[in-house]
């Protein structure tokens, strides 16, 4: 099921996470009592109604934002808790879901900028990794547009080889590509299963996209409506790389099946449950 | 060539333009030169005004044969470069740190909301009172006018930086140093520039104010002396001097916009 | 029960005096001790200031002279006379311009030529033209706000995107429905900017024809406290424009809640 792991890091444990926003008004249970693994290198999918809690478990890895109790360790370390959030930083790096390439920065200055900014490189050094990773993944020769000027397709290439030029442990992608069209969500699930192919890390996907989640997955983690746990783990046996005829194939259409029973019973109750806040 | 020339004169546009022109020329000479009608006897008519404005020897004693003339703008432009600069440096600043820090922003901002309203202009009797020297009082009411409008831009502009871009620089492994650099000087870019082009506007206005009410020389000055001897002619040369000015300096701030903010030009497709 | 109305009593506390607020009084309390002692230990030039009492002393002196709320009634009604007068040629004209291509072709380039031009260097020719103060300062108020209306409406039209036009025809809507039903209000946020903007401008440009060529308003009262030496009473003036003109600012901005129900906020 894994992919021969080069690198031993990355490995993410979630255990009892409990997330509450505003505990003394509104007092919205988030998550509740959340577990699950990742192993190092592994590829996990994380699919789920809409508004259930999804992103706060992204923030809480991520260190944006605090839980209410439980924990969170990578690789071992304590990362967050009731106590302690650790700082956002280049172990963990996050592909936001409206993309968030500096409107100001050239690609080429957009990809060196990490790099760059933690002195780990020189800005010549930079160049030469990013016009090389540019290239290999046929993006040459826009090194100096402004991201405005690129379609969203491309825009977001760039941002995951800016948050990949890194090296980071895990990278965390919010709904990455949303909004794009069938043709070019294609295109970029052939881009993402090349960089995975080629260099395993452990990465964490929060989509809608059921033929997304399964085609990109080791594992697809469903999660309840709010308050989100873990209603089912479905572990993807296809072959690496992925291509597109899998998705024809026997074992893809049961395992769509497995994923979609179990999201559409979460989706019904989400509906219902919007339905009495309404009334 | 000659094609593209012809093409130009024939324009609609233009020769739609040089019609509104013309008409408003033309109603003003009717109105003033000819007609005479009771409220205009004293406003001179469009020729009498450019035979001064471009005459070797101007009854006013100011045309654009004269030095006078050229010194006037000196002042003018000086002040208002002087006041203006002065606005730009501090109200940037100010504006940047306000919108950075937020205990800072809870401290400023309080006194600033209770400053910005007063019209830079009801500042002129206490400056005059308080600062050395009238001079200092005319250049104090000119940054006044600018500084507000840019404090209050840039603090705008900060706020509208999309969060995730600040979350994005974090992860990247930005210090508060950089994230200052590379996220919120850039990201608040093109309000400051709607700041200073507010500003500079109102600069202006203020200026002609001061001038008007503390100055001793300058187009402000030089307008209100024309008032009271009767030189109308340049009275109304100087306002369109002010307006070129005027004109002049918001394009040159966009210009330096255009030049700092490339992205955004290249967005709009220029 | 008990405990859930301490929680409730606990939040609003909480909201009334959080640290923000506190801040932002404790800034005011600074900087009003900070005045004081500029002026007790006599900083160059900031020691002809005065303290902060005696224009305590003289703001309630204000308050209780006909003269002075007389000096707010007369500039309010030159910054309404002005300001309405602006809005009510500036906004159909602006619609004009934003819809008819060719009318714009023919009116902007005039439009332009005058409005780099600022308001105060009319003074003069406005004293010539009009024949009594009181007019000449209503047309300068009018300058103030009128070419930035026009602007603005200008830009609201524009704004306002082809396909919300095509959708109305298409809804059987006349070239009159889309004037009323799409256009104005579409341009109605543009609007109320320019009448935010224009309000600010305006009270400037009073101020400034107060003391050069006015009789009364709160402008002139600054003035005359100025030339009679009572450093206090400038600094009421001041702060009395200061109230007036954010009072103005607030009533454009409530009206243009009210006009536009649709956005909460801008």
């Amino acid at each position: 099921m894994a992919t021969g792991v080069q690198n031993n890091q990355g490995e993410i444990l979630i255990k009892n996470v409990t997330k509450i926003y505003d505990p003394e008004g509104v007092h919205v249970v988030a998550m509740k009592d959340c577990s699950f693994d990742i192993a190092a290198g592994e590829f996990a999918v994380i699919v789920g109604p809409s508004g259930c809690g999804k992103t706060t478990l992204l923030n809480a890895i991520a260190g944006f934002d605090t839980i209410t109790s439980g924990e969170i360790y990578l690789d071992g370390e304590l990362i967050s808790s009731r106590d302690k959030q650790i700082r956002p930083d280049v172990e963990r790096m996050v592909v936001f879901q409206n993309g968030a390439l500096f409107p100001w920065k050239t690609v080429m200055e957009n990809v060196i900028y990490g790099p760059v900014v933690q002195k780990r490189m020189k800005k010549r050094e930079a160049v030469d990794v990013a016009r090389r990773m540019l290239h290999q993944v046929g993006l040459n020769g826009i090194e100096d547009k402004y991201p405005e000027e690129l379609s969203s397709g491309v825009q977001r290439r760039v941002e995951i080889l800016r948050a990949l030029i890194n090296k980071p442990k895990v990278v965390m992608l919010d709904e990455p590509f949303r909004g794009l069209d069938a043709v070019a969500k294609t295109v970029m699930h052939e881009f993402l299963m090349d960089i995975f192919c080629e260099s395993p890390r452990t990465m964490f996907f929060i989509t809608h996209d059921l033929d997304e989640a399964i085609f990109l997955g080791n594992k697809v983690v469903i999660m309840t409506t709010r308050p989100a746990q873990v209603k089912k783990i479905v572990h993807v046996n296809l072959a690496w790389p992925r291509e597109h005829h899998m998705l024809a194939s026997e074992t893809y259409l049961d395992l769509k099946r497995e994923v979609l029973e179990a999201v559409h019973e979460e989706a019904k109750k989400a509906f219902e449950a919007g339905e009495r806040e309404m009334a | 060539m000659i094609s593209r020339l012809k093409a130009t004169v024939t324009d609609p546009h233009l020769l739609r333009a040089l019609t509104g022109i013309f008409v408003f020329v033309g109603l003003w000479y009717l109105f003033t030169a000819v007609l005479n009608l009771p409220r205009f006897k004293l406003i001179p008519n469009p020729i009498a005004v450019l035979k001064d404005w471009f005459s070797f020897t101007p009854a006013s004693g100011r045309s654009i044969f004269t030095k006078v003339y050229y010194l006037d703008i000196a002042y003018s432009v000086g002040r208002t470069l002087a006041a203006f600069t002065l606005a730009t440096v501090l109200g940037v600043t100010l504006g940047l740190f306000m919108g950075w820090n937020r205990t800072f922003y809870d401290f400023a901002f309080p006194v600033v909301e209770i400053l910005r309203p007063m019209p830079p202009l009801s500042w002129i009797p206490l400056a005059i009172l308080i600062l050395p020297g009238v001079e200092i009082a005319v250049v104090y009411v000119t940054f006044i006018a600018a500084f507000f409008a840019t404090v209050l831009n840039t603090l705008l502009g900060v706020f509208s930086i999309d969060k995730n871009y600040f979350l994005a620089a974090r992860c990247l492994g930005s210090k508060p140093k950089d994230v200052f650099v590379n996220v919120i000087v850039p990201g608040s870019l093109p309000f400051i520039f709607t700041g200073l082009q507010i500003g500079m506007g109102i600069s202006w206005m203020s200026l002609v104010a001061g001038e008007i009410i503390a100055g001793k020389q300058g187009l402000g000055y030089a307008i209100y002396e024309g008032y009271f001897l009767y030189q109308f002619e340049h009275v109304i040369s100087y306002m369109f001097t002010l307006g070129i000015l005027g004109y002049m300096s918001s394009a040159g701030i966009r210009a330096v916009g255009r030049r700092l903010m490339a992205w955004e030009a290249r967005r709009r497709g220029a | 029960m008990e405990m859930i109305r301490e929680l409730r009593l606990k939040r609003e506390f909480k909201k009334v005096f959080n640290i923000r607020l506190l801040r932002g009084f404790l800034s005011i309390v600074i900087f009003v001790v900070l005045w004081q002692i500029v002026v007790f230990i006599k900083v160059p030039y900031l020691e002809n200031l005065p303290y902060p009492k005696d224009v305590a002393v003289g703001a309630t002196e204000a308050a209780g002279s006909r003269t002075y709320w007389f000096g707010w009634g007369i500039s309010l009604s030159r910054i309404f006379a002005g300001f309405i007068i602006a809005q009510l040629i500036g906004i159909p004209l602006g619609l004009a311009m934003g819809i008819s291509k060719a009318f714009k072709d023919y009116t902007f380039p005039v439009f332009e030529m005058l409005r780099p031009v600022p308001p105060i260097a009319w003074i003069p020719l406005a004293i010539l033209f009009w024949p009594t103060r009181e007019l000449s300062i209503y047309f300068l108020v009018f300058i103030g706000a009128f070419f930035i209306i026009v602007i603005n409406v200008i830009q609201g039209v524009s704004n306002i995107s082809v396909s919300l036009k095509w959708a109305a025809s298409s809804l059987g809507a006349r070239p009159k429905d889309i004037f009323w039903k799409v256009l104005v209000p579409g341009s109605l946020p543009s609007i109320i900017t320019g009448m935010t903007v224009g309000m600010g401008v305006t009270w400037n440009v009073l101020i400034a024809a107060e003391m050069i060529a006015g009789q009364g308003g709160l402008g002139r009262m600054t003035w005359e406290a100025y030339t009679n030496n009572n450093i206090p009473f400038i600094v009421v003036g001041m702060v009395s424009i200061g109230v007036a003109g954010y009072l103005c600012s607030t009533m454009v901005r409530w009206l243009g809640e009210k006009a536009m129900p649709w956005k909460k906020r801008f």
